[in-house]
């Protein structure tokens, strides 16, 4: 009875704690999923070098010219090629990774039905 | 047969990814985007150096001309190295020399300039390193040679010899 | 003269292996014992390599810079600690390192399978050999410690002042038991294959070794992941990076080997699943070791990147491969008659454990090395980063937790589902509780809803079972419900984590809603190898207590970098985590805060999976 005294506790600061998502998190959501393309494996918004700073000011200032995450995305990918995205687009030069993994997982459970589950006849 | 199957698909796989990774240790590991259509140079309005002054990017590039935009800062050690090769090129008629003062304190460039010489036909000055963004760069010193509002040429780090030949070639 | 004792040891060593695989090859026809000689030359390999070890230490600590490699990680002024764990901070001295383990490990096993048919044993160390000897000649060609050089320098090029650091020092060492001790479970499994002994017997004694090296696997990527949380400054702690990937791969090859192994010691089946997850986890820290070291991958950690050495690992790689698929194939005959299981059975469970486990390795496999094969057929490059992977792989968790918790429960061969109602009530608990947690949320809700309750579902299943007196399967249990909080406080550490970023000259203050962070003052000191600027900053926030926190900027003089070291204050409840960066030409500085709840269980948690694995392996000697 205590422990869940213990929990109501802890689910109650934490909901107290949490802050309403702003302009800051869409920025956040963005440069997070942008390479540091000067950094050997960072985001940029975990980066603070140059470039990660000026592409940081960027991000701002598309946001406020009124550009939406896509429309960031391409405008960047223009420029710096797919390499700058952490989140690989699925497009043709990326059916295979997306799929892959997928169809391992079907095939398997296929495999499994199969070959090693007793059918109930 | 289904037995059989497997070792082959299993040996035909290996053989495949070692191929892949052999040739991909051959490959160089340094990344340059690829620009292999011409690109439109940006359309932009830039602060010029020293001066509170704006001007957009239709005054600066007209048709007709060649133009070397190189982006330098005094705190850049190789911007040094190509230095003597953009003074060559500013003595070329065909060629107009624009410069992007990147991230740098006014005094420091000016010392920059005095020391090493002005080759600068015109310098705008990029505080916060967006300009050197919109124009697909992502540090010092880079180049691009602008012909007709396009791209025609970009190297990425210092100009060399090599460079500067192609440059001269291009320009006759 | 260090240098020189450890360079003629490597070789002495080399022979030493070579001289093994001759005694054994003449050992193996004779009769049921393994002859002195043979026991002799691989402690004496193992001896020798010790020496040689010993001798890079020794050339480290002080400081000799005729030897190349100290030359170039090591400097005057670090200090001794530093000096000595520099020797396999390096991409030579880390080599030495697997060769240690590995000899090490055959030595340990030949000591300690006395009571083993004795051609499995004889195999096992062939196996091994083959193994060694290829590190002896990739080391003494294309990578030894022991380069001499001319002039003597007077002063070396100093270790990345980041690498400085006390969980960084010991990482390699505890990593690599786990790595390379894999290296004997895939020379004993294919032996056992090979000689025809893959079963009861040969499961339960392969399980010590998978237990250790389980358990130092799953501690290296522990304190991987803690140095990288508070060094690195940006207050994550897992990035999808190829080398992290690199690491979690034989993790979840082994621990999938563990349950595999667990079922074949119990019922005899999933054989071959033994001996491909067998050679897997080998191969994949194999495979980690070339992607990371030949410069074809791009990362944080990259070693110094030389595609020669690449070749080398590469065609090392792929004979072992090749030998191993081989072996599979033309030995292993599987004539287990009863392979079809009921659908609810431990069987089963195993299975459906192998299912989810083989795909998340999938993921983090395809994820890595796609871009390579990318790059290679059509020269366009790509990233694969955190969200492909949290994409593919968190669904996922779902179900996974959910069989996590119903699966041990099951009995072997045929089971029903016991105490149906106790498992709904719990089902119901666990939904309120996330629901009432994540109620003012609003991107995402159903997702994290149901992912958080599958997770405090396996957490109150697995703490209920430990109130039952059933000690049995304590070690179990207590793995699963480390997993259980490992997932719980991920999710809640990444649903709840606020950040603030900003920036603030000396004396001014940020303020906002509920906090205020005030830049009081800055103070400069001098260290041995560093100078030290040090921020004090007043944290007020309306939850909780005011707090100081001194973040630090770190002028290095040899290499000339600048680190930023940041302040966590550690609670239960959460971390309070600041860095400090300056900023070019400009006098004001960038300040990041965070607040980062259930940090600390995070690690805790992991610490309590290791120790499920721990106890087993003691359990086990116990009942020897």
């Amino acid at each position: 009875m205590k422990f869940l005294n213990y929990i109501i506790f802890i689910i109650f600061s934490l909901n107290i704690n949490h802050s309403l998502a702003q302009n800051d998190d869409i920025k956040s959501e963005i440069t997070k999923n942008l390479r540091c393309l000067i950094c050997q494996g960072q985001s940029v918004h975990d980066s603070d070098s140059e470039f990660a700073n000026s592409l940081k000011l960027l991000v701002d200032k598309k946001l406020n010219e009124g550009f939406n995450e896509k429309q960031i995305y391409n405008y960047l990918t223009e420029k710096y090629g797919e390499w700058i995205l952490y989140d690989p687009e699925f497009n043709e030069n990326t059916y295979f990774l997306w799929i892959l993994p997928i169809l391992m997982f079907l095939i398997g459970g296929a495999i499994i039905l199969r070959v090693f589950i007793i059918k109930k006849s | 047969m289904k037995t059989k199957i497997l070792p082959f698909i299993f040996i035909s796989l290996f053989f495949f990814v070692f191929l892949i990774f052999y040739k991909g240790l051959k490959n160089p590991n340094i990344y340059t985007p690829n620009l292999k259509i011409e690109k439109n140079i940006p359309i932009f309005k830039a602060q010029i150096f020293q001066k509170e002054k704006l001007i957009s990017s239709e005054e600066i590039f007209k048709q007709d001309k060649f133009y070397l935009f190189n982006i330098w800062a005094s705190w850049c050690i190789p911007c040094r190295e190509e230095h003597i090769f953009l003074t060559q090129l500013s003595k070329q008629e065909k060629i107009n020399i624009v410069g992007l003062n990147y991230k740098d304190k006014d005094e420091n460039a000016k010392k920059f300039l005095s020391e090493l010489g002005n080759p600068y036909d015109i310098i705008l000055s990029d505080k916060n390193g967006i300009l050197a963004i919109e124009w697909g760069a992502y540090g010092v010193p880079e180049s691009f040679l602008v012909y007709d509002n396009k791209i025609v040429k970009k190297i990425i780090g210092p100009i060399n010899e090599k460079s500067f030949l192609e440059f001269i070639n291009l320009l006759k | 003269m260090a240098s020189l004792i450890g360079y003629y040891s490597l070789i002495i060593g080399l022979f030493c292996s070579l001289l093994t695989i001759f005694y054994s090859i003449k050992n193996f026809n004779d009769n049921n014992v393994i002859k002195k000689e043979v026991l002799l030359f691989t402690f004496l390999q193992f001896f020798f390599v010790i020496i040689s070890f010993l001798g890079l230490i020794v050339s480290f600590i002080i400081s000799d810079f005729s030897n190349e490699t100290v030359f170039n990680h090591s400097h005057t002024t670090k200090p001794l600690f530093y000096k000595i764990s520099g020797t396999w901070g390096n991409h030579e001295g880390s080599l030495l390192l697997w060769l240690l383990v590995l000899t090490l490990f055959i030595f340990l096993f030949l000591l300690k399978s006395n009571n083993q048919p004795k051609k499995y044993r004889i195999l096992t160390l062939a196996f091994q050999q083959i193994i060694i000897t290829g590190f002896f000649i990739f080391l003494i060609k294309t990578s030894s410690p022991f380069n001499y050089i001319f002039p003597i320098p007077s002063e070396g090029l100093g270790l990345n002042p980041i690498l400085q650091d006390p969980a960084l020092a010991i990482h390699p060492p505890i990593l690599y038991l786990g790595y390379v001790g894999s290296s004997i479970i895939f020379s004993s499994a294919l032996a056992a294959t090979a000689s025809g002994y893959i079963s009861k017997d040969w499961a339960k004694h392969i399980k010590g070794w998978v237990l250790i090296s389980w358990f130092f696997l799953t501690l290296g990527i522990l304190l991987g992941s803690i140095w990288a949380y508070y060094e690195l400054g940006w207050g994550g702690f897992w990035f999808w990076d190829p080398v992290e990937n690199v690491s979690l791969m034989p993790w979840l090859a082994l621990t999938t080997l563990l349950h595999c192994i667990l079922a074949l010691e119990k019922r005899s089946i999933l054989t071959s699943w033994a001996i491909i997850l067998s050679i897997a986890t080998f191969t994949l820290s194999m495979c980690g070791t070339f992607l990371v070291r030949s410069g074809i991958l791009n990362s944080v950690h990259t070693f110094a990147n030389d595609p020669e050495r690449g070749l080398f690992i590469l065609i090392f790689l792929f004979s072992l491969i090749f030998l191993s698929l081989f072996i599979f194939f033309y030995f292993h005959k599987n004539e287990n008659k009863n392979f079809k299981f009921f659908l609810l059975s431990k069987e089963t469970s195993i299975l459906v454990n192998n299912w989810f486990m083989m795909y998340f390795l999938s993921v983090i496999l395809v994820g890595t090395i796609y871009p390579i094969f990318l790059e290679v057929i059509s020269s366009k490059k790509i990233s694969v980063g955190p969200p492909f992977y949290t994409k593919l792989i968190i669904p996922f968790l779902i179900p996974f937790l959910f069989a996590m918790a119903i699966g041990p429960k099951l009995k072997w061969i045929k089971s029903d589902v016991q105490n149906k109602i106790n498992l709904i009530i719990f089902l119901v608990i666990s939904f309120l509780i996330s629901f009432l947690i994540l109620k003012n949320l609003n991107d995402n809700f159903l997702l994290n809803s149901i992912l958080l309750t599958s997770a405090f579902y396996l957490f109150f299943i697995t703490t209920k079972d430990f109130m039952i007196k059933k000690v049995q399967n304590f070690s179990q249990n207590l793995a699963h419900f480390g997993f259980s909080l490992l997932i719980l406080s991920i999710l809640l550490n990444n649903i709840f984590s606020t950040e603030v970023i900003t920036n603030l000259k000396i004396g001014e203050t940020f303020k906002s809603k509920n906090l205020s962070i005030n830049f009081q003052s800055m103070d400069q000191k001098d260290e041995q190898n560093f100078k030290s600027l040090i921020g004090k900053f007043k944290i007020n926030s309306s939850k909780d207590e005011t707090i100081i926190l001194k973040p630090e900027l770190r002028i290095y003089n040899q290499p000339n970098i600048i680190t930023s070291e940041a302040d966590i204050k550690i609670s239960l409840l959460k971390d309070r985590f600041i860095t400090m960066n300056s900023v070019k030409n400009q006098n004001y500085f960038n300040i990041r805060y965070q607040v980062k709840p259930f940090m600390i269980w995070i690690w805790i948690s992991v610490l309590l999976i290791s120790f499920g694995g721990i106890i087993s392996f003691f359990k086990k000697i116990y009942e020897n």
